[in-house]
């Protein structure tokens, strides 16, 4: 369970960081992203797979969140 | 000698490889590298921040380097106890050249060493009593001491001091902020995991202490610049440039920088860092934690301070944006002056690098502003993002080298023939020994600033009597010349 810093891009993108990892990569799907539901299955630029849990609300970013790693 | 082509470049890399035994030639190639600048992400093609192989010779550093050399040192108003033996201190006191105003001894101990100079009995018996004992003496000595930071040295690990119990017990009774930072020399590959234990330990024990306390008055315009080191008086050439077009510098991290300075970091509107490596983390944090934004820029080279400075005021609004337009405007007769009387002293000299966390694809402006090519760089202690960011600055074709070691960084020159090398002061002798021109681009070879406008002109001197010293004419002995000896002959005949 790798903790994940999420941040926005100037670009709109969100940016996939885990400091221990030395990993930063775009968020390039999110499973669910709408209003009443946030989180799920995330893929990332190079192809790897991540989950968050699913929240009720899409969170304030830049935010620290727990990942499970798929 | 030409441009080397990506063939010849990835053919030179294989050759250097090969005296190397098997396991060490597959863990060393991964490191070595042509680059492309048209790749997106630099994991593609190097591998970065992993462990030096054993029995080759790195520069690398430590943890403590990290944290006591690097990020917390500079802070001119608190003392940094180097707790452990004496060494770790005394070798890398003073040695950064991070400048600052104030009376050493009195209100500012950036050249003092302050230890606790470890015996064998502290390590049989622990060294937290001696500990307090320090601390209690430097608040007799030196009471205008604004807090302490404690910077372990391997030994407080090994033998596990709880220094933390020191460090909150000492608090209690001076009232100062009293730092346990856990930089333990053997952590980590490289001085790059004592960025991050450094930037966490002001994370805990710092940030936090002005919370809640709004009597700091605050402007819109407020920024801290992070990750300048103010070496040679780097913080300084780049302030006065924020300064001048209109933005209030509230924190200088931390060469020439102060805790209360720190402290009030949290209220800035932007924060603008410099050295991305060091201190990208306390800046994320500040981003969770109190919405504050925060850019990379870059102050080495006119073409690059245009960039940034506009980039900078892009997030301003337009009194801002046109006091950048204002402060290029006023500089550029004096760049335009020295870039026409420096570039026909260096146009097309080829430049390797080989430094630390952020000047291997910084300086690559300020070099191309000169006309000069850089055509080989690496980094130390460099992550995946920083190689990211340096594919895109580099040329085709050029070499990439991630902690290259001594006979790598020697075979490279001896075929790619650079006209100039800046790397730190355990490559410098070698090179000039071998005859060529060597700036040491950690410390700015005891010179500087290098930073901004002002430090460009000294940049751009500074490259002119290295590379056409007309030293570098007679380092060949006289008797091993064949040509003049020749002639000679013939002129007694």
């Amino acid at each position: 369970m790798p903790s994940v810093m999420l941040r926005k891009r100037e670009d709109g993108k969100l940016i996939f960081y885990v400091a221990k990892k030395d990993l930063e990569e775009t968020i390039e799907s999110l499973e669910f992203d709408s209003p009443d539901k946030w989180g799920g299955e995330v893929v990332l630029g190079d192809g790897s797979k991540y989950a968050f849990e699913i929240l009720d609300a899409p969170p304030k970013i830049p935010l620290t969140l727990q990942a499970k790693r798929l | 000698m030409a441009a080397m082509t990506r063939e010849e470049t990835e053919a030179l890399i294989q050759e250097v490889l090969e005296v190397y035994p098997e396991k060490a030639r597959k863990d060393r190639e991964k490191h070595l590298a042509v680059n492309d600048s048209s790749l997106e992400k630099a994991n593609k093609c190097i591998t970065s921040n992993r462990k030096s192989l054993p029995g080759v010779m790195t520069v690398r550093g430590c943890a403590y380097a990290g944290s006591k050399g690097v990020v917390w040192g500079p802070i001119k108003d608190m003392i940094h106890i180097s707790h452990g033996p004496v060494g770790c201190g005394q070798y890398s006191r003073a040695g950064r050249r991070n400048y600052y105003v104030g009376t050493t001894g009195v209100n500012a101990f950036g050249t003092m060493n302050f230890t606790s100079d470890f015996k064998e009995n502290d390590i049989v018996f622990g060294g937290d009593k001696k500990l307090s004992k320090i601390m209690l003496e430097i608040e007799q000595l030196f009471p205008l001491n604004k807090g302490i930071s404690i910077q372990s040295e391997c030994p407080i690990g090994l033998i596990g001091d709880d220094i933390e119990a020191v460090a909150k017990k000492a608090t209690k009774e001076t009232g100062k902020p009293v730092v346990p930072v856990r930089c333990e020399g053997f952590r980590g590959v490289s001085q790059s995991l004592g960025h991050h234990i450094a930037n966490d330990a002001i994370r805990d024990w710092v940030l936090e202490n002005r919370d809640g306390d709004d009597s700091f008055p605050t402007t819109p315009y407020d920024v801290a610049v992070i990750g300048d080191y103010n070496i040679g008086g780097d913080a300084w050439a780049s302030r006065t440039l924020l300064e001048e077009m209109g933005l209030r510098v509230v924190a200088q991290w931390s060469g020439d920088g102060t805790l209360a300075e720190m402290e009030k970091t949290p209220k800035v509107k932007l924060n603008l860092i410099h050295c991305y490596r060091s201190m990208n983390y306390i800046a994320r944090h500040m981003e969770e934690k109190y919405s504050i934004p925060w850019i990379e820029y870059n102050f080495f080279g006119p073409t690059k301070i245009a960039e940034s400075l506009r980039k900078i005021a892009a997030l301003f609004d337009d009194t801002i944006k046109a006091g950048a337009e204002r402060v290029i405007a006023r500089y550029t007769a004096e760049y335009e002056a020295v870039i026409a009387k420096y570039k026909p002293r260096l146009e097309g000299k080829r430049v390797m690098l080989y430094i630390g966390g952020l000047r291997p694809r910084h300086v690559i402006g300020a070099y191309e502003d000169l006309g000069m090519e850089v055509v080989g760089t690496g980094y130390e202690f460099g992550h995946n993002d920083d190689y990211d960011r340096t594919i895109k600055e580099m040329g085709n074709a050029t070499l990439l080298y991630d902690d290259v070691t001594g006979y790598e960084f020697e075979e490279f020159v001896k075929r790619v023939q650079p006209d100039l090398i800046g790397s730190g002061i355990k490559e410098k002798y070698i090179f000039q020994k071998m005859g060529v021109p060597f700036r040491q681009m950690h410390s700015w070879d005891y010179s500087g600033p290098y930073h901004g406008y002002d430090g460009f002109a000294i940049f751009a001197r500074d490259m002119d009597m290295t590379i056409n010293n007309p030293c570098w004419k007679n380092i060949k002995a006289p008797w091993k010349n064949q040509v003049a000896n020749d002639e000679a002959v013939k002129a007694v005949a």
